[in-house]
């Protein structure tokens, strides 16, 4: 009896040795280390993944998002990255253009109705999708538009500049508020581009010159951006907005706190300040004459092009895509989940929910920002001529800078695979 | 007369007094805010910014912050991993580096002069124009483990220890001490029949302390504050370093009483490290005229 059941133990041993076995092990890195409730759901994808399939089996390892992007070229340098990767929409084509990612191969099924901003293509491939976007809105309260007599905007009918600068005008004239509007001076980095570019966009210029993405020279110096940049400009002289001085913790706290009047943030503080501000709204984006434009793409993933596995890779990102999933990060962190369906499925963008305003934001507004490998370089000129200005530089002069800065690094890198 | 003078001595102290707390206070009250922004809520740690209740510990105290911060990140095995890698560097790079200052201060070789300047003249090649060849390098280096012979250091304590092994600096710190050493000392032991190795190990090396203290905090805060290299070449949060590890503090809405609870608790082993070989430290400082 004792040997039949040793027998039997070690054939089930070995059973379950050999599936072990069968799963080939495929590398992800992700950016979230430090975030709990983002590593607990994407903990739970990857197990659900792992444990719903014998053929692969996917190791996650974490980074934090102030370095994640070092990480990776480094990965990259080394020849060490692994098969999936996470990475920030607007970087995308810098990495495939590098040739750190492949094409993804998954069925065009599974990313039908996706909010344009999720999807990253580069070269007519599909080489990212996320499972959620990111939007920005004017954060005002109620009761301040109607003390005084301000028309609340829609989607339909944002507020035109005009209408804009006379709400700046209220809320200064009141003089509860130590500013009229908080723009985020203090967030520096990707939040220039990602939050301002579309001011520029509406104004009628850009950061490059999409049609050739060779070129700024009129784009980001003409006639349109000098007047978004004599505006910008005026914010921070007038005093309507604190500039690049800005205390970090009034950026985080000081709309909640009754210091600003207006707040141009991403949907992302939108939660905390549901619960500190009782009668907040999310407005539009206002129209400075060339449409209202906002911001898209967020957090994608990706495979890498060193990737042997690559159909373990597409299978895993495959099983991400799932509604439940795309839910479960927008009720955890509060992101836009990339489907009607799953939003649906949310406690903030179902219909009738408190963000839901987002979502329509998202898919009405949104302008991924310029899709070429140039635009990590772009975004830190870009960034850097919008605090010049809101220093006081000429504008004039800072555009002309920019584009030579852009149109240099362009140069040097042979059009980044742009014909022109 | 004698009286003036006395009055004027005790003016001078007070003055000289007065001026080293006011410099005492700088240097404190960063440490201040640091340790009782650590006990505050977020709201209150914000609020207090602005006002001298940054410095002191009022309000609604607590060791939440603390307890929130071993619950976000793995800190426990983040500083064991910087303690680790700084103890282990600091020890090999005080074996290596005053052996080879030794070489150069005592034994007589062809080249050494040159040697000696090419040495010192890296320290003013910065780390970043070479962090990306050395990247390269490591990530193709062969080791033997376990398993037997393997290629790349990449996610390893050796990687981030032995390029560190050695530098121009600690060289130079040595190289300086042993030179005001009293030839007399080594020639006698010479005469005696030592060899070099006991020369270094018995005769210099007991007279090196001051220079060993220095030696050691530069070189434990060089390697405690290390941020791009295992940036580069650590990517398993196994043998990740503290200051990689503080990214994970900053989230888009940053928890700032965290951060400051995190930055107190890494901030111990330095202060602890310096406090134990302070004396020696300042001696040296004092004797060699090196600044650190």
């Amino acid at each position: 009896m004792a040997r039949k059941t040793l027998l039997i133990t070690t054939a089930l041993g070995l059973g379950w040795a050999a599936s072990a076995q069968a799963q080939t092990e495929i590398g992800m890195w992700y950016h979230g280390a430090g975030n709990e409730v983002e590593s607990r759901i994407i903990n739970q994808i990857v197990d659900d993944f792992n444990a719903s399939q014998s053929d692969w089996m996917v190791t996650l390892e974490s980074f934090p998002q102030n370095s994640y992007n070092d990480s990776v070229v480094a990965g990259a340098l080394a020849g060490n990255l692994p098969c999936i990767l996470d990475v920030d929409g607007p970087v995308m084509p810098n990495w495939a253009w590098s040739g750190y990612m492949q094409p993804l191969a998954i069925d065009a099924s599974l990313i039908e109705g996706y909010l344009p901003g999720t999807l990253g293509y580069w070269d007519g491939a599909l080489y990212s999708v996320g499972l959620w976007d990111a939007a920005v809105a004017l954060y005002a309260r109620q009761s301040d538009l109607d003390a005084w007599g301000l028309r609340t905007p829609t989607l339909a009918e944002p507020w035109t500049q005009e209408e804009f600068m006379a709400a700046l005008d209220a809320a200064r004239a009141d003089g509860r508020y130590e500013f009229a509007l908080d723009l985020g001076m203090a967030w520096t980095g990707e939040w220039y581009p990602y939050a301002f570019s579309p001011f520029l966009q509406s104004f009628g210029g850009d950061i490059i010159d999409r049609e050739t993405y060779t070129s700024a020279e009129g784009v980001l110096n003409g006639d349109a951006a000098l007047a978004f940049g004599e505006w910008w400009q005026m914010l921070f002289a007038e005093g309507y907005a604190p500039g690049t001085s800005q205390d970090p913790a009034d950026r985080d706290s000081g709309f909640n706190e009754g210091k600003y009047a207006f707040a141009w943030n991403g949907n992302w503080a939108a939660v905390p300040t549901l619960a500190a501000v009782e009668d907040v709204v999310f407005l539009p984006a206002p129209d400075f004459g060339n449409g209202p434009t906002i911001g898209a793409g967020s957090w994608q993933f990706g495979v890498s092009a060193t990737c042997e596995t690559p159909e373990g890779a597409n299978a895993f990102i495959a099983h991400a895509l799932q509604d439940q999933y795309l839910a479960a990060f927008s009720d955890g962190i509060g992101l836009i989940p990339s489907t009607p369906a799953a939003a649906a499925m949310t406690e903030n963008y179902a219909e009738g929910g408190p963000l839901e305003v987002f979502f329509g934001l998202s898919a009405e507004q949104a302008l991924v920002r310029p899709v070429t490998p140039g635009y990590v370089v772009a975004a830190q000129v870009f960034e850097q001529a919008l605090a010049n200005i809101a220093n006081g530089a000429d504008v004039a002069d800072e555009l002309d800078a920019a584009v030579d800065a852009i149109e240099a690094d362009i140069e040097r890198n042979q059009g980044y695979g742009h014909d022109g | 007369m004698a009286m003036v003078s006395a009055e004027n001595r005790g003016l001078r102290l007070a003055v000289r007094y007065a001026v080293l707390t006011l410099v005492a206070i700088i240097f404190i009250f960063p440490l201040l805010f640091m340790v009782m922004s650590s006990l505050k809520p977020q709201a209150q740690l914000l609020a207090d910014t602005s006002s001298l209740r940054a410095f002191l510990p009022v309000g609604d105290i607590s060791l939440q912050n603390y307890s929130d911060a071993f619950r976000r990140a793995p800190v426990a095995t983040f500083m064991v991993n910087s303690v680790l890698v700084t103890g282990i560097t600091v020890l090999l790079s005080l074996a290596i580096c005053s052996l080879a200052a030794f070489s150069f201060a005592f034994l007589e070789w062809k080249g050494r002069g040159v040697i000696l300047s090419v040495i010192l003249a890296t320290l003013i090649i910065p780390f970043e124009t070479i962090a990306i060849p050395l990247l390269l390098m490591v990530s193709q280096l062969p080791w033997i483990g376990p398993g037997g012979l393997e290629f790349g250091w990449l996610n390893t304590y050796r990687v981030q220890i032995i390029p560190w092994v050695a530098d121009g600096l600690t060289i130079f710190l040595f190289v300086q001490y042993f030179r005001d050493l009293p030839r007399e000392l080594i020639e006698a032991a010479r005469v005696e029949g030592a060899t070099w190795f006991q020369v270094y190990w018995r005769v210099v090396m007991p007279l090196a302390g001051p220079v060993l203290a220095t030696a050691a905090i530069l070189k434990f805060l060089v390697m405690y504050n290390q941020y791009l290299w295992p940036l580069i070449v650590v990517q398993q949060e196994s043998v990740r370093p503290v200051m990689v590890g503080l990214g994970y503090f900053f989230q888009l809405n940053t928890a700032w009483g965290e951060v400051m609870a995190y930055l107190t608790v890494i901030t111990l082993p330095v202060l602890a490290f310096y406090l134990v070989l302070q004396r020696a430290f300042i001696a040296s400082i004092a004797s060699t005229g090196v600044k650190g």
